[in-house]
């Protein structure tokens, strides 16, 4: 029964935006946290997506029809730190110098947009398919 | 009772490749973001016709205990890839507002078959009791 499926499907997107708006999260928290070393500064993240081929096939069969989506890990950005003179600031190093996130709240903003937006359209799938499904059961009634 | 085999007529095959195509269209949307990968759809009209002339046809059985080919589904080979009108650089190319619409146009092509069925089944179960 594929449109049961569809509840898997969907749901792994939910999942994997849920993420994605987890680290936009952190990413946005974090916009202004500064270290006084390189590399112990905050770095913009965030999730890898990756179709879940033949994942939720349980028995096997040719279902490519369904495929989710799977979070294959996190990755840190490698954009350059910004280092900034800050001699007042107590994280600040022996030359008065901290290191300052490489956050971009302008793409942080518009990765979190897209994430709300897919999240929405999964979850319209959910409730589409819910509806076709009670009114499958009730067939001949 | 060679008339209750198809009672449905195309309605039966037809409400199963809609819940079919339900699962793909979901898969494309679950997939809006995700790097290289290529939208898919159904052919629902060439997949339809293959179902009906599998049941008109049928398969030769030399014993009754051989099986028929009767609601063989539409298997893998039968997806096609979607030619997006503007493909992104991640190289992905599900077009999120046409899969929208081509979801909700296949939900309510479901419904119709479904009701369809329903007033057949309606009409049989009058024919039987007979008021």
């Amino acid at each position: 029964m594929s449109l049961l499926k569809v509840f898997d499907v969907a749901g792994s997107g939910l999942a994997a935006q849920s993420m994605r708006l987890n680290t936009t999260a952190s990413n946005l928290a974090n916009a202004d946290s500064v270290a006084g070393d390189a590399s112990k500064v905050y770095r913009a993240r965030q999730p890898v997506f990756a179709a879940a081929l033949r994942e939720f096939s349980a028995d096997g069969a040719s279902d490519d029809a369904a495929v989710g989506v799977r979070v294959l890990g996190i990755v840190e950005s490698q954009a350059p730190v910004t280092r900034r003179y800050e001699p007042g600031n107590p994280l600040a190093d022996a030359e008065g110098y901290v290191w300052a996130s490489n956050v971009n709240t302008v793409e942080a903003l518009a990765d979190m947009i897209s994430a709300s937006r897919t999240f929405q359209s999964n979850v319209e799938v959910i409730n589409t398919s819910r509806d076709l499904l009670l009114k499958t059961i009730t067939m001949g009634r | 009772m060679r008339m209750l085999d198809d009672i449905f007529g195309i309605h039966e095959s037809a409400l199963k490749l809609r819940g079919e195509r339900v699962g793909v269209l979901a898969a494309n949307l679950a997939n809006a973001d995700t790097p290289n990968y290529k939208a898919r759809d159904l052919d629902f009209a060439a997949v339809l016709a293959g179902e009906q002339g599998a049941m008109s046809l049928g398969l030769v059985t030399t014993s009754a205990g051989h099986l028929g080919a009767i609601g063989a589904g539409a298997a893998g080979g039968d997806l096609k890839y979607r030619i997006p009108f503007q493909p992104s650089l991640d190289g992905n190319t599900v077009e999120v507002p046409m899969e929208q619409a081509a979801f909700a146009e296949n939900a309510v092509r479901y419904q119709a078959s479904l009701m369809f069925i329903n007033r057949k089944i309606a009409s049989i179960e009058t024919a039987i009791t007979g008021n």
